[in-house]
């Protein structure tokens, strides 16, 4: 039998490790369809699930895959998805879903840029307000960026968990550069790797409301076939589950599913700052980008600027606060993405009046540490 | 002389403190919904086994009225949804109720490939031959020359023949029934229920307040009435040969019935392979 974490040194890219993050964190159900970048998770998962008695199911489209998903989730399983732009938004229908009745999930973006069907084969962050605003109606998620293959290993453990405390599908959206590059990383053992489960009901069968929640806002969640007998709907639904179209009930309900995410923003928000204390120039970047960030700050360091880095690792909840609460001292900011403007209005937001630059990039290249350089530069003269 | 009964003999199976349903007077989906019923209680099935699914529409709310786990998906989506949960556990039993707009309009997609796969699976459709709930519209099934809310000149679109569509898609067992085939189709259930593999049960079933009324063609009972008149059994024909157009009867019975390797078998025969191996 191979084993479920693979603990050892590997070199690999980006999806690979974010599938052997998945088996890790006791993903074991995968669906999706076949789409550059995302298609080597797949492929990675069709070897190793049944490994570890897991079931990978290739799907006729992403519609189907993200609802097998949640199936799969409310049938007890820990169960993940990988797409790329397209197929994403394919999948938004029934994110939703997962959203409405809490089914603990994680989906991966392997992104890509441009609308439709964009260059396929090339890298991108495209997805990054979609991911947030992507499905109709009011709701929060929770979205991981990593930067690096060994990152995207440890995110991909940690979606599992966020997505099983909070009862939410979370995101890791990796940029396609990430996704087919590789990095040497490091697989720890398997108690070294912290796992969270989804909260059980305590209550007997006769007693439990399926969406009364905790003081926490965090219903338990019993599985299909554990003897319930509940039942779970799209529809807007009181702590039985069953559809109540009243002002009361819908008011509850929406606020609730935002408010178990908002009011526990400072858990969930990460960031990496990089010599931010004193910074008066602040680059702020996630992904790919942000390893060139690091570089540029460096120089601008070594010429005697005072210029920081601010790293997301949660895209969303994106944290306006932390933001805020620095740019008191900033003279400017410099935001980098791979795409022609998206968390650059969050941190405009945020920051304001502090002047920011945008650097945007499209087609493939990242950021290249000079021009960077450049703009602190700048910034500072 | 009359005896009172203290309780319904299905209440155990139902919700009852969902009751009354939101269905009209006259629907065909009442029936279904007591033949289910009727064949989980034949069958002294273990409910803690069954999870039943549906989409959204009239049919889409049956799932809500039974007393197992259930779960009331996307439009479109019940069967795809069914199939995650299936595959992440085979030893459930999964039956999708939903009408024929949720299944073979928006979720036309996933139906065939669910039958092309045979994954185990009772599908059973109520095929009014519109949008009910939506207020009447044209649909998938809607035939050649009915008026609804979107073919106020008569429909000109070719229906589909749902029965035939799960043969020819590899569904290995495949009936047909009307909601006045009440024992019938309740023994259909209970061999759908039984068949391993993808299982479908097309049921006829009356709208009278929209399609009936756009139509001219009466109340529920009238409406049952010509189901009685036109509705011929025919066991083991093809259905590509069981049509259903207008002034015609529409043939009834049980067309398929065949074995066939299922799909979370061999999903779990392969686990036991690498993981033993």
């Amino acid at each position: 039998m191979s084993r479920k974490v693979l603990t050892g040194s590997y070199f690999v890219h980006g999806d690979w490790a974010c599938a052997e993050g998945a088996l890790a964190a006791g993903c074991k159900f995968y669906a999706a369809y076949p789409i550059t970048p995302a298609s080597e998770i797949a492929e990675r998962m069709a070897v190793r699930l049944p490994q570890v008695g897991g079931a990978f199911i290739q799907f006729e489209d992403e519609l189907g895959a993200m609802a097998a998903v949640v199936g799969a989730s409310y049938a007890g399983k820990k169960a993940m998805t990988a797409t790329s732009g397209p197929g994403f938004s394919l999948m938004q229908e029934n994110i939703g879903l997962a959203i409405m009745t809490e089914a603990p999930c994680v989906v991966v973006d392997v992104m890509r840029g441009a609308p439709s069907t964009g260059q396929p084969t090339k890298a991108g962050q495209g997805e990054m307000m979609q991911v947030r605003w992507g499905s109709h109606g009011d709701y929060e998620i929770i979205s991981l960026v990593p930067s690096s293959v060994q990152e995207t290993f440890d995110l991909t453990v940690e979606a599992f968990n966020r997505s099983e405390r909070y009862r939410i599908p979370t995101f890791v959206m990796v940029d396609g550069i990430l996704g087919h590059m590789y990095e040497r990383i490091e697989i720890p053992e398997p108690e070294e790797i912290d796992i969270v489960n989804r909260k059980k009901p305590t209550q007997t069968p006769e007693e439990y409301l399926p969406f009364k929640a905790d003081e926490d806002l965090i219903p338990p969640m019993a599985n299909f076939g554990d003897g319930y007998h509940f039942y779970s709907t799209g529809l807007t639904h009181d702590e039985r589950g069953y559809p109540d179209m009243s002002i009361e009930v819908q008011d509850k309900l929406i606020r609730r599913l935002s408010d178990k995410i908002r009011r526990n923003e400072e858990k969930i928000i990460r960031i990496e700052e990089v010599d931010v204390e004193d910074a008066e120039i602040l680059v702020v970047a996630y992904g790919i980008p942000s390893r060139s960030a690091l570089k540029a700050v460096e120089q601008a360091r070594a010429e005697g600027i005072r210029a920081g880095l601010l790293r997301l690792i949660t895209a969303w909840p994106f944290p306006t606060r932390i933001l805020e609460d620095l740019s008191s001292q900033l003279d400017a900011v410099i935001m980098l993405e791979m795409n022609y403007g998206q968390l650059v209005r969050e941190v405009e937001r945020a920051v304001k009046p502090t002047p920011v630059t945008f650097l945007p990039k499209l087609g493939e290249e990242p950021h290249k540490p000079d021009e960077i350089l450049t703009a602190i530069r700048r910034c500072s003269g | 002389m009359t005896r009172a009964i203290e309780e319904h003999p299905l209440t155990g199976y139902l919700r009852i403190d969902r009751v009354p349903h939101i269905w009209c007077e006259g629907c065909g989906l009442g029936i279904l919904l007591n033949s289910f019923v009727q064949a989980l209680k034949d069958l002294e099935f273990d409910m803690d086994k069954l999870v039943v699914v549906s989409g959204i529409g009239c049919t889409g709310r049956a799932s809500g009225y039974i007393k197992s786990d259930a779960y009331h998906t996307t439009h479109g989506r019940a069967i795809a949804f069914a199939t995650g949960v299936k595959v992440a556990n085979p030893d459930l039993k999964v039956v999708v109720i939903s009408g024929d707009g949720d299944l073979f309009a928006i979720g036309g997609n996933h139906f065939i490939h669910a039958a092309r796969r045979n994954i185990d699976m009772l599908v059973i459709c109520a095929n009014n031959f519109n949008y009910g709930m939506t207020g009447g519209q044209l649909g998938p099934t809607t035939p050649i020359g009915s008026r609804t809310q979107t073919s106020p000149y008569g429909n000109i679109e070719q229906p589909f023949n749902l029965s035939a569509l799960a043969a020819c898609s590899g569904a290995v067992y495949v009936s047909r029934w009307t909601t006045l085939h009440v024992r019938r189709l309740t023994e259909s259930i209970k061999k759908g229920i039984h068949k391993k593999g993808f299982s479908f049960i097309e049921v006829i079933a009356p709208c009278s307040t929209v399609y009936g009324r756009y139509n001219r063609l009466g109340d529920g009972l009238d409406m049952m009435n010509d189901l009685k008149e036109i509705s011929v059994i025919k066991h083991g024909i093809y259905p590509t040969e069981a049509t259903i157009e207008p002034g015609k009867e529409i043939v009834v019975g049980d067309f398929v019935d065949i074995e066939k390797p299922e799909y979370s078998d061999m999903v779990q025969a392969f686990i036991k392979e690498q993981m033993e191996g």
